[in-house]
């Protein structure tokens, strides 16, 4: 028998109160679910790493087809985005989700799967108080920081250059 | 190469995150809040172009590359446009992946049953 293990019959049958309660504090340890941190992070690396890929060959196509490489990224982008709602429509992304943690999160597919899956979630409770104000819960903070945080950094560098320092 | 380059530069920034939310528990709203913040950041210190420039969708479609894009919209309308480019900017960059989000979710809302049940 493993020796580090400690079972909760050891635990119980221990007599000296102060080695019980180390036991059952190991017996506690031994037995909570850990999240196994490496795997996670190996999921989180692939998932995400794939999804840019094929951003990667949608950038690739549309500048084989003769856009510029920024008109390419916008349809690159407006082609994940798509795909992203799409697969949220067919409940397939939550399930990717749970596979592939931050890798879904992370690109810019999980900020579109958080404005359809509360788009449809929503539609219960009305156009305007359901989809209307539900489908900026998760975007909305997003859009307002985004914004915020670029103008406050867009201000320094007006500042900036008017001082000529850049 | 540069599905290569997607691919790790993606992947790890996916990974780092994941440490990060293991270690945290923070929801992922909160996580997106953080990297287009970050993303701004480091597009304002000159650090994020470089790395698109190299790395190609691997930087350009996590959520950071969408900070970035908010700063850079900006800093080219305040040099097309002065001072009003501070206010114009932002949402001239990020326009099109917002209004797609929000228009294909809209539909989508009609064409779907929610299955959360």
């Amino acid at each position: 028998m493993d020796k580090n293990k400690v079972s909760i019959h050891d635990v119980v049958s221990e007599k000296d109160s102060e080695k019980r309660e180390q036991k059952y504090n190991k017996y506690v340890k031994d037995v909570t679910p850990t999240h196994n941190y490496v795997l996670n992070t190996l999921k989180a690396f692939f998932v995400g790493g794939i999804i840019c890929t094929i951003g990667q060959g949608f950038t690739n196509l549309y500048m084989q087809m003769g856009l510029d490489k920024e008109t390419a990224g916008l349809y690159q982008i407006i082609t994940l985005v798509l795909l992203s709602v799409v697969l949220t429509g067919l409940n397939i992304y939550s399930k990717l989700a749970k596979f592939g943690g931050a890798g879904t999160v992370v690109p810019i597919t999980g900020f579109a799967n958080s404005v359809a899956a509360a788009a449809i979630e929503f539609k219960t409770e009305g156009q305007v108080f359901g989809i209307g104000c539900k489908i900026f819960t998760i975007c909305g903070p997003v859009i307002l920081y985004g914004i915020f945080s670029s103008w406050v950094l867009g201000l320094v560098y007006y500042f900036l250059k008017m001082a000529g320092i850049v | 190469m540069d599905y290569v380059k997607a691919f790790f530069v993606g992947g790890l920034i996916c990974a780092a995150v994941q440490i990060f939310m293991d270690n945290t528990k923070l929801m992922p709203g909160r996580i997106m809040v953080i990297l287009v913040c970050l993303g701004a950041v480091l597009g304002a210190l000159g650090i994020y172009e470089p790395l698109i420039d190299w790395a190609g969708a691997g930087a350009s479609v996590p959520l950071s590359g969408f900070g970035n894009t908010l700063y850079k919209g900006i800093k080219e309308a305040i040099d097309k446009d002065g001072f009003i480019g501070v206010f114009k900017g932002g949402f001239t960059a990020s326009a099109v992946g917002i209004s797609t989000a929000l228009i294909f979710s809209y539909i989508a809302s009609w064409v779907f049953k929610s299955k959360m049940q």
